[in-house]
């Protein structure tokens, strides 16, 4: 699953504006499976971590009420256009990934 | 001898520990508080995340739709004026698991976050700011029409 990550990071007044959204289903465990009437096993997306040049700017952990698709929107100090951001994400199930994105 | 019904049967077994060891959550990271996540109780979550009960105050501030359509995506967005933010937290106390998520919040970061959570029915939202040590609050009902946790 590679690329599950979308970014628009937007740099101005030496302050980044980041909006992210993984694509994700977030399964929860509540739900049944409507055929068979089992429970669906929760797979979901329990950490992001934004890092900024080597810093952590932001660092989410997320159960499993956050919706599909998780969006989140934060804003850090520095941060110029052109640099890029790394989003490390972890899910539930132990696997992770690593992503970049560059700031506008 | 083995025939082709054991081979079959002894692939499953071995598949089927494979998928367990895939189900085991928890242990890659570190900062992932499974009982917090896990408790089925607003109060008690709080207090194995922050480890004590939250004040309200006036320096939180939570948006939230008073109605949400739509429980499975209701937009929250928490910022505080307070100083020295640590992290921001996120709780729906009549979902299954009141815990929603939780934000670190380094120095050089704004404390605002806007999120979409699930809501499995009319409840209140309360966010709580973890600043200077100090555990601060707030709260608002959402009437959801329409719940975000069935299938």
């Amino acid at each position: 699953m590679a690329g599950i990550m979308k970014v628009k990071a937007k740099s101005k007044k030496e302050m980044t504006s980041v909006k992210l959204m993984a694509k994700h289903i977030m399964e929860s465990g509540q739900r049944k499976d409507k055929k068979t009437g089992e429970a669906i096993p929760a797979m979901f997306l329990q950490g992001i971590t934004v890092q900024h040049g080597g810093k952590t700017v932001f660092e989410a952990n997320l159960g499993t009420a956050v919706s599909k698709n998780p969006y989140l929107a934060f804003t850090f100090a520095g941060g110029a256009k052109g640099e890029e951001l790394t989003i490390n994400w972890v899910e539930s199930t132990g696997k992770t990934g690593s992503e970049t994105a560059a700031i506008k | 001898m083995m025939n082709r019904r054991k081979v079959i049967k002894a692939l499953a077994t071995g598949g089927a520990l494979i998928g367990a060891s895939v189900l085991m959550p928890g242990l890659a990271l570190a900062g992932w508080n499974k009982e917090a996540f896990g408790s089925e109780n607003q109060d008690m979550a709080m207090k194995s995340l922050l480890g004590a009960e939250p004040t309200a105050s006036a320096d939180v501030s939570l948006k939230a739709p008073s109605i949400a359509e739509n429980g499975a995506v209701v937009p929250v967005t928490v910022k505080t004026a307070a100083a020295n933010v640590e992290s921001i937290s996120i709780f729906v106390e009549g979902n299954p698991t009141p815990l929603v998520a939780e934000f670190m919040i380094p120095s050089g970061t704004k404390a605002e976050v806007s999120t979409r959570i699930r809501m499995g029915k009319t409840s209140n939202i309360t966010a709580v700011v973890k600043a200077d040590g100090q555990l601060l609050s707030a709260s608002q009902e959402t009437k959801v029409t329409i719940g975000g946790c069935g299938g």
